[in-house]
């Protein structure tokens, strides 16, 4: 990716050093021989509306270039691959908090193994933050209440810089840190040395703990949805809109649970807003995701024709 | 009878000629006054004292920066300087600058009126925004505020300490003013024109200060709104725009910018005002391309409403919404161009000077030129997720707003110096300082250009070693410019009793401002004007005219 800017960089900075000094030039030339001499007038000329379309067409298909070829980066920018791996960030005043898919977290680092597709799946716990690796040409704001992704690919094995890059308060300048990219037999090792349960095995202890599972069933119908193979798919909502049900969808339901009510259920679900951290949220959202592909020894796709009977209905209507 | 007998040795004095400036030497009739042209000088004294204190703070930041580690002051203190730099520069300077000072001296006189078309609400302006200044002093003194001019939620409704309201309430005062300085343009240029002088025969200034009057009547209510929504959350905790009571950061970030972007184009349209007039009066030509560089300042001004979530590209909007502010940003550089390829069409077979404004205007035009270009980079989403929020953003505004508002200004300034006051500035002292702010200029702010790309953030109190040579390039380019912009300081003042006698127009230059004495009566004209003639007839001035003298 960092190539990728780059070379569109070089491409503005070619364009914008010809256009300067063209600029430069003309008026330079034409400061020096028109200047003021003894006897020699001004002569007035009108314009011309040939110069004035051609200035003003010529500048608008360059600057088309600069804008379709950004926009292709970036939208690989915004897109991750569908085989990255997922890291969750943490972002509170003033330090990253980082958690593995695999359970490890750590503070202020990042540890990742070359050729690796990582996707950040990032929150704030208070104020808007920015995660910005220069190295890697990434920068996404990080806002409380909702999720922001970005994602990147590190190439080389070293220690790149991390910064906050939106203003964030006394000490936004100390919030950085650094993106460790390592060999993968290194990185391995490093994963190795923490014996932790993954993200999603936290998520699914919470799951029972905070009693989801009594509504949310996969065996038989609860009084809430069941969740499996819900991630990443359309949901009908009791509005007759479509949602798909992706990160925000879920933390959503999580902390608003009324905000989108899901066909054919009743609006009976507590909010769980400041009763989770964000930590905990973010497992719990990792177990749902989990989900998609039924967990062995459930009734998952059996129960799913049960779970939405309106929904099929609703949609021959519409 | 004795008394009236003139000494024999002592030539009679010349009747003192009554004009705006020794009409009335008392403080009374300076505060009360309603004369556009003492308003104007009113707010020439205002935005020249909160320019110095702004400078300070920039002053500071620079200092500050000039070591990798937070060693000169506390994170908070160096966070709270930024914040007033921005808020001082922003709102009580860059934004009435040259509307305010200059527009309030000129438009009237460029259109052979009397005064403006509501004398009271003008001063009525200066008043409100004397007490925005009052108000932002108090916060400054009183503990300040650290949230960067651009006060973004929730830091700013939830999480700061610092006098936030305050200070909301101060840019809400100063807003106002704005508002009645619009206002009375837009009056004034439609219904107070001299006979003759039709819409094609405006000055090119009027024109643009025309178009920034239409961005601050329909913008800065936008603002003055956000300002209340944040103060009615900081202090009743409504969920608007922090998430943790229902509300949307985002949404603030969306009605901020929908001001402050098009607030960037009331800053430089009246700039780019001042140096057609410049262009036109020292290559002795009618500005080419008249009618595209009037209409691109109303392009220029619609445009800016439909760009503002550019600032966003990395904030959490959408895909495509970020598309389409991308596109729409490159279509608003397409008037801005337009300006600049005409200017420099103007300068063909002209008959070209230089004297300091002039080089203000070339000044202008070179670091407008790299503040545009640098824009449409950041207009290309694919680089501005690289660059925004780091010192690539922070050199290319001040790329805009200090190289073409200031150059432009300081060119105006010069210019107009002479009608202002009746006096000419010291010509070679004048072009030395040109010299220092254009040197200085590039020295502080191109390296940032390169600080950003290798990926120093903004507003950053202390950071990595490696950026430490192009910061203290950049501290040591601060210098020469205020070298730069004190000199004027000193020199303007001077010249107020030592300057050459100007005469009324010691350029011969067009416009109905030169048709009147310098310093102008307080009624501008003895007798309203009848226009004849196109905008910049100098063509039409009388051969023995036309050369327009050096001043020395």
């Amino acid at each position: 990716m960092a190539n990728q800017v780059d070379a569109l960089y070089i491409y503005l900075l070619v364009v914008a050093g010809f256009m300067t000094a063209l600029i430069f030039l003309t008026i330079l030339v034409l400061a020096i021989k028109y200047r003021r001499v003894h006897g020699r007038e001004a002569q007035q000329i009108e314009g011309s509306l040939i110069l004035e379309i051609t200035w003003s067409v010529i500048p608008f298909f360059v600057m088309l270039t600069f804008f379709i070829w950004g926009a292709v980066i970036y939208f690989r920018e915004r897109t991750p691959p569908a085989d990255a791996t997922e890291v969750y960030v943490v972002a509170k005043q003033w330090m990253w908090k980082i958690e593995h898919a695999e359970g490890q977290s750590e503070i202020n680092e990042l540890h990742v193994p070359i050729g690796q597709n990582t996707k950040l799946i990032m929150t704030s716990q208070d104020v808007i933050h920015s995660f910005f690796v220069p190295a890697f040409r990434i920068k996404q704001d990080v806002l409380p209440g909702r999720y922001t992704t970005a994602w990147f690919k590190a190439t080389k094995p070293g220690h790149y810089h991390l910064f906050c890059a939106e203003y964030c308060g006394t000490m936004h300048s100390g919030m950085g840190g650094d993106i460790v990219v390592m060999e993968p037999q290194e990185y391995a090792q490093w994963m190795a040395g923490t014996a932790v349960a993954p993200l999603r095995e936290t998520g699914k202890q919470l799951f029972s703990a905070l009693g989801c599972a009594t509504c949310h069933r996969f065996d038989v119908q609860g009084r809430g949805p069941n969740l499996v193979g819900v991630y990443n798919k359309p949901v009908l909502l009791e509005d007759g809109r479509t949602v798909i049900a992706d990160e925000n969808y879920v933390r959503e339901s999580i902390l608003n649970p009324t905000a989108k009510i899901v066909n054919g259920f009743k609006p009976v679900m507590p909010t769980f807003q400041g009763l989770v951290s964000e930590e905990q949220l973010n497992a719990l959202v990792a177990y749902v995701k989990s989900l998609a592909q039924p967990p062995p020894g459930t009734a998952g796709l059996q129960s799913q024709p049960a779970t939405f009977p309106a929904q099929t209905e609703k949609m021959q209507v519409q | 009878m004795a008394s009236t007998v003139i000494p024999a040795n002592r030539a009679p004095a010349p009747t003192p000629k009554l004009n705006y400036l020794n009409n009335g030497h008392t403080l009374k009739s300076w505060l009360l006054t309603t004369d556009h042209k003492r308003i104007a000088v009113l707010y020439l004294i205002s935005v020249t004292a909160f320019f110095f204190l702004g400078g300070f703070f920039a002053m500071l930041i620079r200092l500050e920066l000039l070591t990798p580690q937070g060693d000169l002051m506390q994170a908070d203190t160096y966070n709270k300087v930024f914040t007033m730099h921005g808020i001082i520069m922003v709102f009580f300077f860059l934004i009435p600058v040259v509307p305010a000072v200059l527009g309030n001296f000129l438009v009237p006189l460029m259109i052979g009126a009397k005064d403006l078309a509501f004398p009271r609400i003008n001063l009525l302006s200066w008043y409100l925004y004397i007490i925005g200044g009052i108000l932002i002093s108090h916060v400054m003194l009183t503990g300040g505020v650290d949230t960067g001019w651009t006060f973004y939620t929730p830091f700013s409704t939830e999480y700061t300490n610092t006098k936030i309201v305050e200070a909301g309430l101060a840019v809400f005062i100063a807003g106002f003013s704005s508002i009645f300085t619009g206002l009375n343009f837009i009056v004034t240029i439609h219904r107070m024109r001299a006979p003759g002088l039709t819409w094609d025969r405006l000055p090119l200034f009027i024109w643009s200060n025309y178009a920034t009057s239409l961005v601050m009547v329909l913008g800065t209510p936008v603002v003055a709104i956000t300002i209340v929504l944040v103060a009615v959350e900081r202090l009743f905790h409504l969920g608007i725009f922090d998430p943790r009571l229902g509300g949307d950061p985002l949404l603030f970030q969306h009605l901020f910018w929908f001001y402050s972007h098009p607030a960037v184009y009331i800053m430089i349209l009246p700039s780019m005002g001042v140096v057609s007039e410049l262009i036109a009066c020292f290559a002795r030509k009618r500005v080419f391309g008249y009618k595209f560089v009037a209409l691109s300042s109303v392009a220029i001004a619609v445009f800016g409403f439909l760009v503002w979530a550019h600032h966003m590209f990395v904030a959490g909007i959408s895909l495509y919404a970020a598309m389409i502010f991308s596109f729409l940003s490159f279509s608003v550089g397409v008037p801005s161009a337009v300006k600049v390829f005409n200017w420099t069409a103007t300068l063909y077979k002209g008959s070209i000077s230089y004297a300091t404004p002039m080089l203000y205007a070339f000044g202008f035009i070179g670091l407008f030129t790299m503040g545009g270009l640098t824009g449409l980079m950041l207009a290309t989403i694919g680089i501005d997720v690289h660059v925004t929020d780091t010192y690539f953003v922070v050199a290319h505004f001040h790329y805009v707003m200090v190289g073409g508002v200031l150059m432009g200004y300081l060119g105006g300034m010069h210019f107009w110096w002479p009608k202002i006051t009746g006096r000419m500035y010291p010509e070679a002292w004048a072009k030395l300082s040109a010299l220092l702010v254009f040197v200085g200029f590039n020295l502080t702010f191109f390296p940032q250009f390169i600080l950003g790309y290798v990926g120093m953030p903004r507003r950053y109190w202390q950071y990595p070693p490696e950026f430490q040579a192009l910061n203290v390039l950049s501290t040591a380019g601060a210098s020469i410019l205020a070298a730069g912009y004190l000199l004027p300081m000193i020199y303007f003042v001077w010249s107020l009793r030592y300057g050459k006698i100007a005469g009324a127009n010691p350029w011969h230059a067009a416009g109905l401002e030169w048709k009147t004495t310098s310093p102008p009566p307080t009624f501008n004209f003895d007798e309203t004007p009848v226009v004849t003639w196109e905008a910049y007839n100098y063509d039409e001035i009388p051969p023995w005219e036309r050369r327009a003298p050096v001043a020395r």
